[in-house]
């Protein structure tokens, strides 16, 4: 049970994290139907940034929550940057030519700011530096540090005024008709290039801070991390249904719970000692004395979410909450 | 093959004997500026195998498949299984390399049955992700029962042996040594003839035509009755196999491998390949093959004595310069030339057509 | 005209097609007989294209039946369709565009033969017969739909009346029993429309039954030996040209709705 509880929390804590990174996927997405591959990287040259910011500020004395705001605030700016960037430059002289074109242009903006990370940090991670006392508070037998809960509560802060943003104000309203229907938006006056330049900068921006918290809560970052974030973001996206924003949530916070237990259960269920019948001649003597044998440990993380993207795609490919995804005739 | 060259006239049959020749005194020219000149020719025609392969899936059928090295990779392991001392089995070569591709085709099948009937965006991010997964399980399969050996891979993997002749190992004939790299360069060239021409007759048959009906109009070629889903599924299952001979051939000839040699970089480097070279033209995804493979040895040779000789030291590193040159030539050539450097052949014949047209 | 003119080759029982709240069609019965010219028309928005859609397997249909030969279609996929005998083109012309017209018509051909990857890959004997036969009807085709002289150009690159008839052309190599034309004639020329009228008409008089939608109504009026009428999803009428003309129901949903 302490396992459960300790596992529902850190998932809740990466589920958050995976919802706000899949918004950047889902907005676009729904906008003009583009998995922007280099989102991941965006959201890691924010964690860079900020990182860079915050150990640079390490010793000044500033109070530590300061030297994590600076560092957010110089993230911020440099993801809605690169991200205008990327759509100005990559996405948007490709908008009529076949799929496939803006689908390797995604790749190769992958490529090039990943290694353009690399030749800037260099190749060794940038650790959090010792400035925050992480604070940490028993529930049940487990336990939640004053970072978790930072993390969790402010991703629902951020998932909430997305929310309160697209179906409130006007520019919200604008980047809903344009994900209806590009064409028809323009001739009802929206300024369409302007609307999906608008979810680059937004997704980039959350991705940004995302990137941040997702780096503090691991403790550090490297230029390789957006990758593999990113992957599992868009695992989120799918899974909650691509191009829906409530979707992209409930999927972000289900897929880090999946993760969390998978992770924190599958040794346990994959440990043949406890299964019945483990008294087989090979097994015995390796079951002996509390021994085990585990077919997968917990090193398989990584693979969860792409099971669950797979699973999704083969029984439900439009997501939990998602309209239908195949092929528009 | 025999109504090809039958076909040809006398001035080509001449460039054709030209470059035959080339090609055969080739890796001895090569030898004498080193053996390991003879290797980087090797592995890029490995390079060349594989771009072929992912040309039938990118295109001919114009399916996004970003995980490649996986299927490399699959090919890879099974011949280094079957063929080394990590299990004692020492299987010939001419049993393995066929399961090493029945073993990365049905992994193909089963990767795109559940996604090729949806949106390609899916498929090239499920590949993506299973490139991932393969790389996680050669790295942690070597617990509680060590399969991979883990990071570090497996060694001592046999080289090809057809009785007591030995690909890996250096022989005389008729005064000239044959090194096994020079060995392994002739079977590689035989085998690259057959692909090659393989990929020709797929490109001109009945299946060739509906995967690039399917790249152009997907609702029209079904409309004109192609099970789009299966045509797909073969496409995707063929460019797995000959992923998977490939790895084989690297296996054997590496003598070694690891986890290492199968990351994401090389599925996006053997895509630059085909894309750069001109998706769907056999010719072009050659060239781009070759000419891809040897631009780290042409970085190693020039940017890093000149940033030497300019700064003291080099600051980019050629590997992460490489990378940047794949990736700013995927964005350029998607966006200024999407068919290219060597589009494919009926592009050409409509600009001859149009030249002709004009005189 | 042969005694099969009275049998039927296709029937609609009922059919109907929703798309959210939207009713788009709505019990629709037609019957299409042998080796007829079957005209489909209506108002923009009446419903068309949707039962177009809804009879070559593209849309799935919501209600009712529909009977080909005799036999209830069950089929979930257009390329299913292709294979019992119904072959469509599209209203706004889908080629594949990089093949040269020869190609696209060579793909027609692809559910009436039967080779795999091994007899392309080892050029079998049967493989080359097969292969020279797409060949041979393939130009017979185009020869027949009178684009010829342009089967090397890439479709993409043919005039429009030329896609227009290379794309029927291509409808025509899955050997259809019912060609389903929808809207060839728009954005055609009188000169152009003249010689689509005159290709149709050599269709069926080669034994196909044909299936036209169309919006020239004067076109459908000279060419179908029957005619069907669809307004908001329903249909209004269905008889020879004549007597269709002189339906109210029909005269009221024309003028009714370009008044708007």
């Amino acid at each position: 049970m302490d396992i459960f509880i300790q596992q529902l929390i850190n998932g809740l804590t990466t589920g958050s994290v995976y919802a706000v990174v899949a918004l950047g996927y889902t907005m676009v997405y729904g906008v003009i139907q583009l998995i922007n591959f280099a989102h991941g990287e965006v959201v890691m040259i924010g964690a860079m940034v900020a990182f860079s910011v915050i150990v640079s500020l390490a010793g000044s004395g500033l109070p530590p929550l300061a030297i994590v705001a600076c560092g957010i605030i110089a993230a911020i700016p440099s993801c809605m940057i690169i991200g205008y960037f990327l759509e100005r430059v990559a996405y948007r002289p490709l908008r009529h030519a076949p799929r496939l074109a803006p689908l390797i242009t995604a790749i190769g903006m992958s490529i090039i700011l990943q290694h353009l990370a690399l030749l800037v940090w260099g190749r060794n991670p940038i650790a959090f530096p010792q400035i925050i006392d992480n604070p940490s508070f028993a529930i049940g037998g487990a336990s939640i540090t004053g970072v978790q809960i930072a993390i969790i509560l402010l991703c629902f802060a951020m998932m909430a005024a997305l929310t309160w943003f697209v179906f409130r104000t006007k520019f919200g309203i604008a980047i809903r008709a344009t994900a209806e229907d590009v064409r028809v938006a323009g001739l009802m006056g929206i300024n369409a290039n302007a609307v999906i330049a608008a979810t680059f900068v937004i997704g980039a921006a959350l991705g940004a801070i995302a990137g941040v918290m997702f780096g503090t809560y691991y403790g550090i970052v490297h230029y390789t991390m957006g990758f593999i974030l990113g992957l599992k973001a868009f695992c989120a996206a799918v899974l909650g249904g691509i191009g829906n924003i409530a979707g992209a949530m409930v999927g972000g916070i289900l897929l880090g719970l999946v993760e969390a237990m998978a992770t924190g259960y599958i040794g346990e269920i994959t440990d043949l000692c406890r299964w019945p019948g483990g008294g087989t001649s090979f097994l015995v003597e390796r079951c002996a004395d509390g021994g085990n044998f585990v077919l997968f440990g917990s090193n398989y993380q990584d693979v969860f979410a792409f099971l669950v993207l797979i699973l999704v795609l083969v029984f439900r490919p439009s997501g939990l909450l998602g309209e239908r995804v195949a092929e528009r005739a | 093959m025999a109504n090809f060259i039958t076909s040809l006239d006398k001035k080509n049959k001449l460039g054709l004997a030209l470059i035959a020749v080339a090609l055969i005194v080739l890796p001895f020219v090569l030898a004498s500026a080193g053996t390991a000149w003879v290797r980087i020719l090797n592995f890029a025609i490995l390079y060349v195998f594989l771009a072929l392969g992912l040309n039938i899936v990118v295109g001919f059928a114009g399916l996004l498949d970003l995980g490649y090295i996986a299927f490399y990779a699959v090919g890879a392991y099974v011949y280094a299984l079957l063929a080394s001392p990590h299990f004692g089995l020492h299987l010939p070569f001419w049993v393995i390399i066929p399961i090493g591709a029945a073993v990365a085709c049905v992994a193909g099948m089963v990767l795109g049955a559940p996604t090729l009937k949806l949106r390609g965006d899916y498929l090239a991010i499920v590949t993506l992700g299973f490139g991932e997964i393969v790389r996680v399980f050669m790295n942690n399969l070597s617990n509680p029962i060590n399969v991979t050996n883990g990071p570090k891979g497996i060694t001592l993997i046999d080289s090809f042996k057809i009785g007591s002749f030995d690909l890996g190992k250096s022989d005389v004939f008729g005064g000239l040594i044959f090194s096994g790299p020079i060995k392994y360069y002739y079977l590689l060239l035989i085998v690259l003839l057959a692909v090659i021409v393989i990929n020709k007759r797929l490109q001109d048959s009945r299946i060739g035509r509906a995967w690039v009906a399917i790249r152009e109009d997907e609702v029209a070629a079904k409309a004109a009755g192609i099970n789009t889903r299966n045509i797909k599924l073969l496409a995707f299952a063929m460019g797995a196999s000959f992923g998977g001979i490939a790895g084989g051939m690297f296996a054997a000839i590496q003598g070694f491998v690891s986890p290492e040699s199968f990351v994401l970089t090389e599925s996006t480097m053997i895509l630059a390949m085909v894309v750069l070279g001109g998706m769907g033209n056999i010719w072009g995804v050659i060239a781009g093959a070759l000419l891809l493979s040897f631009v780290p040895e042409l970085l190693r040779y020039t940017v890093q004595p000149v940033q030497e000789a300019l700064f003291g030291h080099a600051i980019i590193e050629p590997e992460v310069l490489r990378m940047l040159i794949f990736g700013i030539a995927l964005v350029l050539t998607m966006r200024f030339m999407p068919a290219g450097l060597w589009p494919e052949a009926r592009h050409r014949r409509e600009m001859e057509a149009k030249r002709e047209g004009k005189k | 005209m042969s005694a099969t003119i009275n049998e039927v080759l296709m029937e609609a029982r009922g059919v109907g097609k929703r798309f959210g709240g939207v009713q788009a069609l709505k019990d629709v019965s037609l019957t299409i007989r042998r080796n007829e010219i079957y005209g489909l028309i209506g108002p923009n928005g009446a419903g068309k294209t949707t039962f177009f859609n809804v009879l070559t397997g593209l849309y799935q249909r919501d209600d009712g039946d529909v009977l080909f030969e005799g036999n209830v279609l069950n089929l979930t996929s257009p390329h299913e369709v292709a294979r019992v005998g119904i072959a469509r083109t599209f209203q706004n012309i889908r080629l594949f565009g990089n093949m040269t017209a020869m190609e696209n018509v060579m793909v027609g051909r692809h559910v009436r033969t039967h080779q795999n990857v091994i007899g392309a890959i080892f050029r079998t004997k049967a493989e080359r017969a097969e292969e020279a036969a797409i060949r041979r009807r393939a130009e017979e085709l185009l020869h027949y739909v009178g684009v010829a002289d342009r089967a090397q150009d890439l479709a993409k690159n043919l005039s429009y009346g030329d896609q227009r008839r290379l794309e029927i052309a291509r409808a025509l190599a899955t050997d259809p029993k019912l060609l389903a034309l929808d809207e060839p004639a728009a954005g055609m020329n009188a000169t152009e429309t003249a010689g689509l009228r005159t290709l149709i008409e050599g269709v069926r008089a080669d034994g196909l039954t044909v299936l036209l939608i169309e919006h020239d109504v004067k076109l459908v009026m000279g060419l179908c030996d029957r005619v069907a009428v669809l307004d908001y999803g329903q249909k209004i009428a269905e008889d020879v040209p004549a007597v269709v003309r002189a339906n109210p129901k029909v005269i009221e949903a024309y003028i009714g709705t370009s008044t708007h």
